[in-house]
């Protein structure tokens, strides 16, 4: 069966001064249509590099490779800039973090919005006014024929984020991709946003990645989760099984440190150590160094395990008894 | 007597204690001093052009002082077997005046090398006037507020609101023609610019935490004003002396061309352009070189100044 | 805005009073006898000096001179020269006209040369382009602009003869100024090649005044580009699917604006300054020639009273491109 999205060992090098960084490590992926697909991990696991290079959104000193980069039967690294346009923002829609920022301050919301409307729909005039307010009512902004002329400046971040989804919505997406779609915004608005965009997911049967460090948010929200650590998969599991039976330490350890799971009362449990950059690089398991259950093959190679243990990246995942 | 010798022991030890700890410091000081400047120069000298001009620079500096030495011939000599001799590489050129000489027969090399030195000089003059009168009226505005502040920026307004050389020349025009009050004019022409800056600095360190902790410790308001808040100040006021040094050149340069700056026979190459202007379509050269003079001057000064900004700049360092 | 506009001219108020105490206080700091100065006669007779110093109002207390000048100035009475004994306001507003259409000109190749110039060097950043681009700015922004105008006439006049030395015109050509501007009154006089000989006599000055404005432009620009194309809108913009020329040249360059057209606004005063040299340079009959002119035949009430129109015009166009800042910058007309 063919995936909507389906990448195969994506691997991203950045060039700087200091050499060659691999921020993406031989990651694999795929989503289907009316699927939710979480990726978890901390900031610098390479969660959204790999969503920006299928965007073709990666400055100049990216360099990309993939064995497979398949979308809707598309190869996305095949194509040329002018046909991966007509898939970037028509087929596959994308969010970011910080609304206020990701909106032109020198454009009306109707004018952005009417943007996308008119380059993948043709629509002009009378129709695309009329499908502007149609969009801005359905991600729920009240008076919506008012806001059209509304600069961004004058709205605030959770409205500029319903904006966002409703520019991403005009052209009726295959694939949405929400980069941290709520880390910038107040706890209640995060709440609305996240059921927006579940709703409208449900609705329009969409794929929807979510790309989020947050495990609560994971929790409400997803289906499939995949946590990644240091550019690379460590482990996939649908959400319930990962909450109740984590295959990975690193895993374990995350959801360990939500307070909603401590088990004792006092300090939370926190991953000693930090994220390993450039130059300290450890040489099989790259949570080695961090890593309770590690022992000292973990520092010579690292096996991937079957679906029956969440794929983990792990020569020890963990077991658990009925 | 034991017990006063005793007390002596303690104090000098003491105090001998103190000189080491204030000798450590002082160490300290200095190898953070040449860290910081040995960053500096990593930056700047990244900037290739930025090194390109800076020997430009040193070269011209070594001319203007080496003058009498290096100049093949006098500069105010009129040889008058020789009016308007093309240079060395045309027809009817000589070696002996390698770039020509200009309407009277005088050598244009030789008073070229020697106008190098009213340029730097100039540049010096106005910019040590600008950026002392300028720092110190800005931190003034800053630190007093109120009044003189208000006073102090409306007059520099004032200023501001006129295109400097039409300033400068009127100025010119009270104080009379002549290199000095071309100098006085640019200089208070160009004061405005460090007022403001440093008005601005000040403004946005005052409130800072460091500064508040210094005035907590008692710190009184000058070692305040020059420890304190002036080092933080620093780098833009660099940037734009550099940048008022080629603008001092070019606007002194440009009274002269007018006739209102350096009075002939000063081998002033905006004065030198202005003696030539007549003779621009029987001989290219009186008027090509001691313009090439000031423009390579001023480029070598404006590339320092744009490698300086970069290199002192923290915004731009990591882009 | 119009509580904008209104601040903003509030603002200007103390600078326009400061202009004039500058301008008031010039004939009065001039070593010499003010009476004198100012009626550029020789040999007056005791009767006459009394008169003019009546006339003057300089026997009157100092503030009350002042203030009959600002009254004066407010009734448009700016005084007459004293070699044409022609009023100031009416010469100026001869003079004006050309100095606005080589102003202009030179502005408009400015902003149509440095701007895209600007771009290109950002887009391509680091490249051979940007480089060259970059380098010619630098030079550009260091040049002696009265040595460029004259290496040009010798080039463009002397050697190939494609353009005049100097002037607004052929003397061939004669007709009545309508509007002032050369260009539009070549035409509409009909007289054949008239419009050619004033775009002609027009081209090298304006290129001279634009050099600088231009390299400014087109640093500002690329500068502005850069910080812009690393911001978060427009990588929304491009993960829109929009073409990369509508994401840099709208989406982008709407935003670079805003700084370019503040400096395009300072610009004016560093425009008239050149345009002193300029115009002396091609005896372009505008009003930096008239200023230096006036200097330098110490015709003390033209330079006084040019002196503060002068200021009085740069300041309202400052106030202008103050007010354009706030048409492209939404955050500003809102707040």
């Amino acid at each position: 069966m063919t995936h909507l999205l389906d990448i195969r060992k994506l691997c991203i090098d950045f060039q700087s001064a200091s050499g060659l960084f691999r921020a993406v490590d031989s990651i694999d992926m795929h989503c289907d249509s009316g699927e939710i697909l979480a990726i978890v991990g901390e900031s610098g696991s390479g969660k959204s590099v790999a969503m920006l290079a299928m965007m073709g959104l990666l400055p100049w000193n990216a360099k990309i490779s993939a064995e497979r980069m398949l979308f809707d039967g598309h190869d996305l690294l095949g194509l040329n800039k002018r046909e991966r346009r007509r898939i970037i923002g028509k087929d596959i829609g994308m969010i970011f973090q910080e609304p206020m920022s990701s909106l032109n301050p020198c454009f009306t919301v109707g004018f952005q919005i009417g943007e996308s409307l008119r380059l993948h729909l043709g629509l002009k005039g009378a129709r695309k006014r009329e499908r502007s307010i149609a969009l801005l009512r359905q991600v729920g902004i009240p008076a919506p024929e008012t806001r059209l002329s509304a600069f961004p400046h004058q709205l605030s971040g959770g409205m500029c984020q319903r904006v966002m989804i409703a520019m991403v919505l005009a052209s009726n997406p295959k694939l949405l991709i929400a980069d941290e779609p709520t880390t910038a915004l107040d706890v209640t608005i995060q709440a609305q946003i996240l059921e927006l965009l579940l709703s409208l997911q449900r609705e329009k049967d969409m794929a929807l990645i979510l790309i989020t460090h947050d495990m609560g948010v994971v929790a409400e929200t997803a289906e499939r989760v995949q946590v990644q650590y240091a550019g690379q998969k460590v482990e996939e599991q649908n959400v319930r099984s990962l909450f109740s039976a984590p295959r990975h330490p690193y895993t374990a350890a995350l959801l360990a440190s939500l307070p909603e799971r401590a088990r004792t009362r006092g300090k939370l449990p926190s991953i000693v150590g930090v994220v390993p950059g450039q130059f300290d690089r450890p040489p099989a398991c790259l949570f080695a160094p961090r890593c309770a259950q590690a022992k000292s093959v973990c520092n010579e190679n690292v096996r991937q395990q079957g679906a029956a243990h969440g794929h983990a990246l792990c020569n020890f995942p963990l077991e658990y008894t009925k | 007597m034991g017990l006063s010798i005793r007390a002596l022991g303690i104090t000098s030890t003491r105090s001998m204690r103190k000189d080491s700890v204030r000798k450590n410091s002082l160490q300290e000081k200095r190898s953070v001093r040449t860290r910081m400047l040995a960053e500096f120069w990593f930056y700047f000298a990244e900037n290739r052009g930025a090194v390109i001009g800076l020997r430009v620079f040193a070269l011209l500096v070594l001319l203007a002082i080496a003058a009498p030495l290096v100049a093949p011939l006098p500069p105010s000599e009129q040889y008058r077997d020789a009016f308007l001799t093309p240079p060395v590489w045309q027809e009817g050129g000589s070696w002996k005046f390698i770039l020509g000489t200009d309407a009277v027969g005088r050598d244009i090399l030789s008073r070229l090398i020697y106008g190098a030195r009213f340029s730097l000089f100039i540049g010096l003059v106005v910019v040590t006037i600008a950026i002392s009168g300028g720092v110190l009226l800005g931190l003034l505005a800053g630190y007093c507020r109120g009044v003189i502040d208000t006073l102090i920026m409306r007059i520099m307004d004032v200023i501001l609101a006129f295109p400097s050389l039409l300033l400068a020349l009127v100025m010119v025009a009270i104080l009379g023609p002549g290199l000095l009050n071309a100098m006085i004019a640019i200089a208070i022409v160009l004061q405005p610019h460090f007022v403001r800056l440093t008005r601005a600095s000040v403004l946005n360190e005052i409130n800072r935490d460091y500064v508040t902790s210094a005035r907590v410790a008692g710190a009184p308001p000058l070692y305040l004003i020059t420890r304190t808040i002036l080092p933080n100040c620093l780098s833009p006021i660099i940037v734009q002396g550099t940048l008022s040094f080629s603008t001092a050149i070019l606007d002194a340069a440009a009274l002269g061309f007018l006739g209102l700056g350096a009075q002939p026979p000063t081998p002033e190459w905006g004065t030198m352009l202005a003696e030539a202007r007549e003779f621009i379509l029987r001989a290219w050269w009186v008027v090509t070189f001691p313009g090439l003079a000031i423009l390579l001057t001023v480029l070598a000064i404006n590339l320092v100044g744009d490698g300086l900004r970069d290199a002192l700049d923290p915004k731009l360092k990591k882009s | 805005m119009l509580k904008f506009i209104l601040r903003r001219f509030a603002l200007l108020v103390p600078t326009f009073l400061g202009i004039t105490i500058v301008a008031f206080g010039f004939v009065r700091i001039l070593p010499g006898d003010p009476v004198l100065l100012m009626a550029g006669e020789r040999g007056l007779t005791p009767e006459r000096y009394q008169r003019l110093l009546e006339e003057f109002g300089y026997n009157r207390p100092l503030w009350q001179q002042y203030i009959d000048y600002l009254g004066d100035l407010l009734r448009g009475d700016f005084g007459n020269s004293f070699v044409t004994k022609q009023p100031v306001l009416s010469e100026f507003f001869t003079l004006f006209p050309a100095t606005v259409e080589l102003s202009v000109c030179a502005m408009v190749i400015a902003i149509i040369v440095g701007i895209p110039a600007g771009i290109v060097a950002a887009s391509k950043r680091g490249s051979f382009w940007d480089q060259s681009i970059m380098g010619t700015a630098l030079v550009g922004y260091s040049m002696p602009i009265f040595w460029w105008g004259l290496l040009l006439i010798i080039v463009f006049s002397g050697w190939l003869g494609w353009t005049p030395i100097s002037g607004r015109i052929s003397l061939v050509y004669f007709f009545q100024a309508k509007t002032g501007f050369m260009l539009i009154d070549s035409l509409l006089s009909g007289q054949d090649g008239a419009f050619l000989s004033a775009l002609r006599h027009l081209i090298l000055p304006s290129l001279v005044l634009a050099t600088i404005p231009l390299a400014v432009i087109a640093r500002q620009t690329r500068s502005a580009m850069l910080e812009v194309l690393g911001e978060d809108y427009v990588r929304t913009a491009r993960a829109k699917g929009l073409s990369t020329r509508r994401v840099v040249g709208l989406h982008a360059l709407r935003n670079a604006m805003i700084p370019v057209i503040t400096v395009i606004g300072l610009s004016v005063g560093t425009l008239l300054a050149g345009a002193i040299l300029t115009e002396t340079i091609f005896s372009w009959p505008g009003i930096g020639k008239w200023m230096v002119h006036s200097i330098s035949r110490r015709d003390y009430q033209v330079v006084q009273g040019g002196l503060l129109l002068i200021a009085v015009i740069v300041m309202v166009v400052n106030l202008l491109v103050d007010m354009a800042y706030g048409l492209i910058n939404p955050r500003i007309r809102h707040n």
